[in-house]
């Protein structure tokens, strides 16, 4: 009886394995040109891998400058001969029926960008994917009512868009790039980052369901050659890039001597302010999901914490218990918190900036969780007691890793938040609506996020300031990037 | 009893509200309109001059932009008023130093006026035509509202228009930026009486900042400058464009080029950002 009464009774929760017999990956994946799925001219593939166990999941076509010129003559044809003849009604429809159609297949996809991607499917299942839908469904309404957007000024389509969108919500950012520039009649060229080009092709599968018109819609797969192709094709009106400020700066001179329209959505070391006036469980919470949700490979991460002095010991206490229960492991499985970091290439780079980290004197915390040996799983992790000039605090990371800092005022906070080039986002805690208003008006970033983090919405614009990019994707703003405004 | 010999005005730069030599103590001549005549020397601006106008931009901006929407419409408006009363030393610039006849001089004071009154009366207005209520799915309070870039560098057109430059200037400082103009070559002595139009509207110092100069020495200075928010091109170089879209990569700085209605909600829109804020609803 008595050693019963001591033993500690470990609640562990018993393995959820998602199965992986819905998605069907074919082991060769080609070009997705002019409405048929095609071999890249160069014959090349290169493997994607599966990040939480390092094996091979299929090859992708590796697509070339040549690839990517058929690919602009197939939108430019399209967008002349077709697109740009239908209605917005007509637009719309197509929209609409690609958003069930996204929907009905809602979770295989989810799988397929967990297995690709590496990020838990609970996310990839209630965030990512409804939110494809929901942008595709957002988007499709607006088609036919474009006169609205712009009162009193005479609207056009561009003509062909390039995109070209990052690993780490690989169908989201295809979703927030795609919808907005048919709904506006223009057609795409777009790549997909060359580790998460699964999704992408099996979206351009519903869209030869939905009967897409050929050649709306181009999926170039590859690398930054790949990327470049398309940057520096004459023939494309725009480009629309979500990635690193460094690749967006490289993109920014390519095309400063052109016409083309350019819009930026880049990298963030954005800050996250809790006041000793916040809910504090709810604010623990907040900071856990603004920068662990997705394995933190996210632009808008809450990557920066910094604590009103007079919490700030007693909050790191309740953020390490946290961390404590958060589970790393097998994207697959439904309790999983935290899942693989994509590839091995960002595994090393995020692992070099922790030992930098170190290196540079940083008190450094990960709790004493187990981690999965095979594949490329990293702790969630902070750098307590930082300066703004620690490096940590002001190189984006892209990965589990938060800086934690404290301020005693208010001007404190926001002088500190403000202390970076970027300007992607920010959160604030307090319960107290006059500083939430305050701090949120006088923080330099994109997005502010009250009492909360991480929350995306079709309708909600979102781009940054500074360093982060400019173009709003998302709400009527995003409308924007897209149309000729006269 | 003999004519009095005639007092003419220096003109000088117009930096944080005061108005400097130049530092470089250069300056170039400005001649009577199509004569060999003087009319006056005007500073030759050096990237020293340059970078202390962008200093004091800065830190006039944030002030600037936490004035009301109603007080700026009220200091653009003075603009206005300030210009009227300075109606005859216009004319006097623009026909003598450009070459208009009265009646066109006259015509580009009148846009001028225009041009403040017009942008006095959106200040405290398009933050409603251009912000939205989001309604997105869940217990949130969503909404995008506008906030001013920050420090706008103004290259005026080529060809100089009173009219326009003062439209460029307003719509930039309206919705709360600071700004640092280059005047075009032809007309950059009407920066005399403009200057003192700003000096006595009661705007805060540093808010506007008028420099002349060479644009080809000074240019680069303002792509590479990093506490430039945003660079306004309103020439017609292309590779110029080119050049300065180029530089602007190294801080990300907006780039306008030339816009089509001068007096418009798309030109004062171009000196903006739009922020999103969410804020949950519930106990």
């Amino acid at each position: 009886m008595q050693d019963h009464q001591n033993k500690i009774i470990n609640f562990e929760y018993a393995p959820s394995i998602e199965s992986i017999d819905i998605v069907n990956i074919q082991p060769k994946n080609k070009l997705f040109i002019d409405g048929k799925f095609v071999e890249p001219t160069s014959k090349k593939y290169f493997a994607s891998i599966n990040p939480a166990t390092g094996e091979t999941l299929a090859q992708i076509a590796d697509a070339n400058a040549k690839d990517v010129d058929l690919a602009v003559k197939a939108a430019r044809k399209a967008y002349t001969k077709t697109w740009s003849k239908l209605s917005g009604k007509e637009r719309g429809r197509y929209l609409f029926r690609i958003a069930r159609m996204i929907q009905e297949r809602a979770r295989e996809l989810a799988v397929l960008e967990t297995l690709d991607n590496g990020k838990p499917i609970k996310e990839s299942r209630d965030i990512d994917i409804p939110l494809v839908a929901a942008h595709f469904f957002y988007y499709a309404g607006w088609a036919d009512k474009l006169d609205y957007a712009v009162p009193g000024k005479e609207i056009k389509s561009l003509g062909v868009v390039g995109q070209i969108i990052p690993w780490n919500f690989p169908l989201l950012m295809a979703a927030w790039k795609i919808a907005p520039a048919l709904a506006c009649g223009n057609t795409v060229v777009l790549k997909p980052a060359e580790t998460t080009s699964l999704s992408c092709l099996l979206l351009a599968q519903i869209f030869q369901d939905a009967g897409l018109p050929d050649g709306v819609v181009n999926i170039v797969t590859g690398a930054g050659e790949t990327g470049a192709a398309i940057v520096n094709h004459p023939d494309i009106n725009k480009i629309a890039f979500t990635g690193s400020t460094d690749v967006g700066r490289i993109i920014q001179k390519a095309v400063a001597h052109t016409d083309k329209k350019l819009t930026l959505e880049l990298g963030g070391k954005s800050a996250h302010i809790i006041y000793e006036d916040a809910a504090i469980e709810q604010a623990v919470e907040g900071v856990i999901n603004g920068i662990y949700f997705n394995q933190g490979h996210v632009c808008c991460a809450g990557s920066r914490l910094l604590l009103e002095e007079s919490i700030a010991e007693m909050f790191v206490g309740k953020l390490k218990s946290r961390m404590e229960k958060l589970r790393v492991g097998n994207p697959l499985d439904k309790n999983t918190d935290i899942g693989a970091i994509n590839s091995a290439g960002e595994y090393g780079k995020i692992k070099k900036l922790i030992e930098s980290g170190i290196a540079e004197g940083g008190e450094y915390f990960e709790p004493s969780i187990q981690i999965p040996t095979k594949g490329y799983f990293q702790k969630p992790c902070f750098f307590n007691k930082v300066s703004s000039a620690f490096s940590l605090s002001r190189v984006e990371v892209f990965g589990p890793v938060l800086t934690i800092s404290t301020f005693r005022t208010a001007q404190e906070a926001i002088m500190k938040a403000n202390d970076t080039q970027y300007g992607l986002a920010a959160g604030v805690w307090s319960e107290k609506g006059s500083k939430i208003h305050k701090t949120a008006a006088a923080l330099k970033a994109g997005v502010i996020w009250a009492n909360t983090y991480n929350k995306f919405d079709p309708s909600s614009p979102f781009g940054g300031f500074n360093e982060s990019g400019f173009g709003r994707e998302g709400g009527r703003h995003g409308l924007f990037p897209y149309l000729s405004i006269k | 009893m003999s004519e009095l010999i005639k007092i003419s005005k220096t003109i000088k730069l117009f930096i944080g509200g005061e108005f400097p030599r130049t530092e470089s103590g250069r300056s170039h001549p400005v001649y009577l309109s199509k004569s060999k005549n003087l009319y006056a020397y005007l500073c030759k601006a050096s990237r020293k001059d340059l970078r202390n106008a962008v200093t004091a931009a800065q830190e006039a901006q944030k002030g600037w932009a936490s004035r009301s929407a109603y007080n700026r419409t009220q200091i653009l408006y003075r603009m206005a008023e300030m210009t009227e009363g300075k109606r005859e030393e216009f004319i006097e610039v623009l026909t003598k130093t450009v070459g208009y006849t009265k009646i066109a001089a006259n015509k580009a004071v009148d846009e001028a006026v225009d041009a403040f009154v017009y942008y006095a009366g959106f200040a405290d207005k398009y933050q409603q035509l251009i912000g939205s209520v989001n309604p997105v799915s869940g217990p949130h309070h969503n909404f995008t509202s506008s906030e001013p870039v920050g420090v706008v560098a103004l290259i005026c057109n080529s060809k100089f228009n009173l009219g326009n430059m003062v439209a460029q200037i307003s719509a930039i400082i309206a919705s709360g930026n600071s700004v640092v103009v280059i005047m075009a070559d032809d007309g950059a002595a009407t920066l005399a009486p403009l200057s003192e139009v700003f000096a006595t509207s009661d705007l805060p110092k540093g808010v506007v900042n008028l420099l002349t100069g060479d644009l080809n020495e000074l240019y680069s200075h303002l792509g590479t400058h990093m506490e430039i928010n945003s660079l306004s091109y309103q020439g017609t170089n292309k590779k110029l464009l080119g050049e300065l879209k180029e530089m602007a990569a190294g801080n990300m700085k907006r780039v306008v080029t030339p816009v089509n209605e001068p007096l418009s909600l798309d030109h004062l829109v171009s000196y903006v950002e739009y922020k999103t804020v969410w804020h949950p609803i519930g106990n």
